[in-house]
């Protein structure tokens, strides 16, 4: 039993509030001491990391695994390990698979091929209704016994409120949250890209926030009646920040997720048809992103989540309309998160807080804390290290991602799962 | 001939670069002889001016037409029709420096068939503005005939065009240009920059 | 200039030079051999990915009396039917030595995309509802024609705003070249944030063509009006349309330009289109010029 130590890094446990220089020791895969004096007893290993920060590793609430069946795009292994280069350790990949996961079998197959081939520790979805046709609810109760940690339809949307209503409510007695991409299709229609100046300008068809919020009402509403936990997905909207907060407020149970490319950007990016600017919900105005940045600034949104969407290249090197939806995003999630620390919105342990330890406990999935006894998950991030992002040094088998050729600052460069390492950004601790 | 109306550009401010320099070879009362002297020419050839029409290559040859015809009316004391013939895109040379040059609009003054056209421009080079002329011309109709006329020849003949009138030889070196040009007190000259 | 995308952003100056090179044009669609060697032994090559018969024959005959070869590549003939993407099509033209890619597509941003894969000039021909740029060079022209300059004068386009990519190129043809813009539809087609284009939107016909020396009607497509985007052609004609009583709002001597082809009795009343004010048959003249000028401008030499 080997006892390793990293020494001399700014430590950041949002658990326990811990945002101090000290050491930490990993041993037979748990954190054995963490702290500001080094714990007792001699390490066989010492990292020196003086300049860097250990944080528990991220853990990620919106990822699509594409495994089973689109393994072109992604598979478990190629995504995994793009996760542990972004500094998670565990994430959670949607049902929108094919077969899409409705079943117990799709369920366990994907949680074998996960220890089978998985980089990061890697829990499942299942769709909240059969087919993700939107009709009939799917067997949660047997999902749920297969190891599905939540249900959701994402990737399609459920339009009908009395069916949504139902999967709330067994949901909730099954005790697993509903994850919700909140979409009024028939406000959508054929939008692609957010209404509004940028939209007009470059003739494509637009849909504005409302689309979403529509249906974000409609949930919080189904969601106070129900007593379900429902999370809602990327929100995009300024009025959707504002209802969730109305209610979490008034004791509705829920949570939501932000994508880093929502905090980021804005519609003006659609200005070159690029279609790595292309995802659903479409990138909205200045306003919007400033709602979004400030909700999670204050938790009414509660994490950010990548949604990370792999698409082939000749799936997006089309018409733009014609192009899939959605971008990679588990790379760079981190370097966009330190961009909204270097611009004063949050703290390194808000941060870490909003990118680890309330996704974990949203969830309940375990993780996101850096106290002795836990796994050995965390991360030693150098927030100052630049990269430019290109299709040849993203892990993910796909490169659509809508940072491409732009110059980030900030990655993780060393990532431990239980006690392993999942990646390492160089041979040798480089600062 | 630069046109002190036009934008400038970096050609016309080469031009007037050029318009301090240069050696003159022929002033303004020296084109009044060489253009009286095409005109006589022009009618000796053929005394009857009834088919004649007087086409100017844009734009060099205008000034040069405008005094030929002036000298031609007076000489026969008739009304000869005058055209402005654009070569443009007529022309068979590589484009220099990727830039399109402009076309303008050609004006014929009447039908070309059966009629004797005299072409008229202010330098013959090459001979390539005449040939692509000639073409243009026969898009228009089939005339009787096709004379040349030009103020000044300069040589250096690239294809087998010949020129029926000309107003003064002037031997010179290929690198040379050979211009005609407005002076700011408005007189013409034909200089060598 | 380089390619013809639109005229979001072309420069005063490369507007004026189109319109300049146009009058040479006309000029020679005016003879009686309607032909200059010009483009000889050049190839154009029509991507009309989006139906067109007007445009695209324009488009031919500007090809032609320039002595290029012009070659039509449809959808339904198209190897685009076999699931070829659009990207691997147009590197397959271009490897052709195709020298100008003439491209229409019903989706905003085609002509861009292509232009960034190819080493081609690639014009477009009218993109989704994004821009048609030789459709506000030849309406430009036309109204040259008749007013000289557009400094300082008002101009309505009216009709489905949102849907036009007439009218987004018009706008921005128009504001560069000095005029007022307004912009007329019923709420339902007007596009957010239209203001962003320096124009300003009305909802009446009476408030946009007050005072006005030109009059764009855009053609309605039946199928966007009928139930979604407007009760009936009925309403819309009597709310919307130009006829002589719309028009007397304008100023006396008022122009109507449509881009065709032309409803009758929907968006212009019969007696309207052929009356004197209108000048719609010379847009169709004016077009083949103002396309032979874009091609001729865009195949010189190394750029």
């Amino acid at each position: 039993m080997s006892r390793l130590r990293i020494s001399g890094a700014r430590l950041l446990d949002p658990a326990s509030g811990r945002d101090e220089l000290g050491s930490l020791d990993v041993e037979d895969g748990r954190i054995v001491s963490v702290g500001r004096d080094a714990g007792g007893g001699a390490p066989d290993e010492v990292l020196e990391a003086r300049g860097l920060w250990l944080a528990p590793g991220l853990v990620d609430l919106h990822t699509h695994l594409r495994e089973p069946g689109q393994e072109y795009k992604e598979d478990i292994e190629s995504g995994t390990r793009a996760a542990a280069a972004g500094g998670y350790t565990l994430v959670c990949c949607m049902a929108n698979t094919d077969p899409v996961n409705d079943s117990p079998a799709v369920t366990e197959y994907i949680q074998r091929r996960a220890r089978e081939s998985g980089n990061v520790r890697v829990r499942v979805i299942a769709a909240a209704t059969q087919g993700l046709r939107g009709e009939i609810m799917s067997e949660m109760a047997s999902l749920a016994t297969a190891g599905a940690i939540a249900f959701s339809d994402d990737g399609a949307v459920i339009m009908d409120a009395a069916v949504m209503r139902r999967v709330l409510e067994y949901a909730r007695g099954i005790g697993r949250p509903v994850i919700a991409h909140c979409e009024d299709l028939n406000l959508r229609g054929s939008g692609v890209v957010h209404e509004g100046a940028h939209a007009t300008c470059c003739g494509l068809p637009s849909s504005p926030g409302e689309a979403e919020t529509v249906m974000v009402a409609r949930d919080l509403e189904l969601a106070r009646l129900t007593g379900a936990h429902l999370h809602v997905a990327h929100v995009s909207a300024a009025r959707s920040v504002e209802l969730i907060r109305e209610a979490k407020a008034a004791g509705v149970r829920v949570t939501a997720e932000v994508t880093p490319h929502h905090l980021l950007l804005t519609d003006e990016e659609i200005r070159g048809y690029d279609t790595n600017k292309k995802m659903a919900p479409p990138l909205r105005s200045a306003r919007d992103r400033e709602a979004l940045r400030h909700g999670l600034a204050d938790g009414t949104l509660d994490c950010i989540a990548t949604d990370h969407a792999p698409h082939a290249h000749y799936e997006k090197d089309v018409e733009f309309t014609a192009a899939p939806f959605g971008v990679v995003g588990l790379e760079t999630a981190l370097s966009v998160g330190l961009e909204l620390v270097r611009e004063d919105l949050l703290s390194p342990l808000s941060l870490m807080d909003r990118m680890s330890t309330r996704p974990a406990r949203a969830f309940g999935v375990g993780g996101g804390t850096l106290e002795p006894g836990a796994p050995a998950d965390f991360v030693l991030i150098d927030p100052e290290r630049g990269f430019k992002v290109d299709a040849a040094g993203l892990a993910s088998r796909s490169k659509n991602s809508a940072f491409l050729g732009k110059e980030l600052r900030g990655r993780a460069i060393r990532t431990w799962v239980g006690g392993r390492v999942a990646f390492a950004l160089d041979e040798e601790l480089v600062r | 001939m630069s046109n002190p109306a036009e934008p400038a550009s970096a050609a016309d401010r080469e031009a007037e670069r050029e318009l301090a320099q240069g050696r003159v070879v022929l002033d303004a009362a020296g084109i009044q002889r060489a253009t009286t002297r095409i005109a006589h020419e022009i009618l000796e050839r053929q005394p009857d001016v009834s088919d004649l029409v007087i086409v100017a290559i844009v734009r060099g040859g205008e000034p040069v037409a405008k005094l030929v015809a002036a000298q031609l009316e007076q000489l026969s004391e008739r009304k000869i029709p005058q055209g402005a013939l654009d070569i443009t895109l007529y022309r068979d040379d590589v484009v220099a420096r990727g830039v399109r040059p402009m076309p303008r609009p050609t004006r014929m003054p009447c039908s070309v068939d059966g009629k004797r056209v005299v072409l008229v421009d202010d330098v013959m080079f090459t001979g390539r503005t005449i040939r692509a002329a000639m073409d243009a011309v026969l898009d228009f109709g089939r005339p009787a005939a096709i004379q040349v006329a030009t103020l000044v020849d300069r040589g250096h003949r690239e294809l087998p065009i010949k020129v029926d009138f000309v107003g003064k030889n002037i031997p010179t070196a290929r690198a040379e240009r050979v211009v005609l040009r407005k002076r700011a007190d408005g007189e013409l000259e034909v200089a060598i920059v | 200039m380089r390619h013809l995308l639109g005229i979001e952003h072309m420069s005063r100056d490369e507007i004026e030079r189109v319109l300049e090179t146009s009058e040479a044009m006309l000029e020679i669609s005016q003879r009686e051999i309607k032909r200059v060697p010009t483009l000889r032994g050049r190839t154009v090559i029509n991507v009309f990915l989006e139906s067109s018969t007007r445009t695209r024959v324009s488009f031919e005959i500007a090809a032609k009396r320039l002595s290029a070869d012009a070659i039509n590549v449809t959808r339904a003939g198209s190897s685009l039917s076999k699931a070829e993407t659009l990207a691997d099509m147009a590197r397959n033209l271009a490897a052709m030595s195709a020298d100008v890619l003439v491209v229409r597509d019903s989706v905003a941003g085609v002509p861009h995309m292509l232009a960034e894969r190819v080493r081609v000039p690639v014009v477009n021909a009218g993109d989704g509802c994004h821009e048609h740029p030789t459709q506000a060079l030849l309406d430009a022209f036309t109204l040259r024609q008749s007013l000289g300059s557009l400094e300082g004068r008002v101009v309505a386009i009216v009709g489905d705003i949102s849907h036009s990519r007439v009218a987004r190129s018009d706008i921005y043809c128009f504001t560069k070249l000095g005029a007022e813009v307004r912009v007329a539809a019923p709420p339902t087609m007007m596009p957010a944030g239209i203001e962003a284009l320096g124009v300003k939107p009305c909802f009446s016909m009476k408030e946009a063509l007050s005072g006005a020396d030109v009059v764009v009607m855009l053609r309605i497509q039946q199928e966007r009006v009928a139930g979604s985007l407007f009760p009936s052609v009925r309403e819309y004609a009597s709310t919307f349309g130009l006829n002589a009583r719309t028009l007397a709002l304008a100023k006396p001597d008022a122009i109507v330009l449509h881009p065709g082809p032309i409803n009758r009795g929907v968006e212009i009343a019969s007696d309207v289109a052929d009356a004197e004010p209108s000048r719609i048959l010379d847009q169709v003249t004016n077009g083949v010029a103002v396309r032979m000028a874009v091609l001729y401008l865009l195949t010189g030499g190394a750029a």
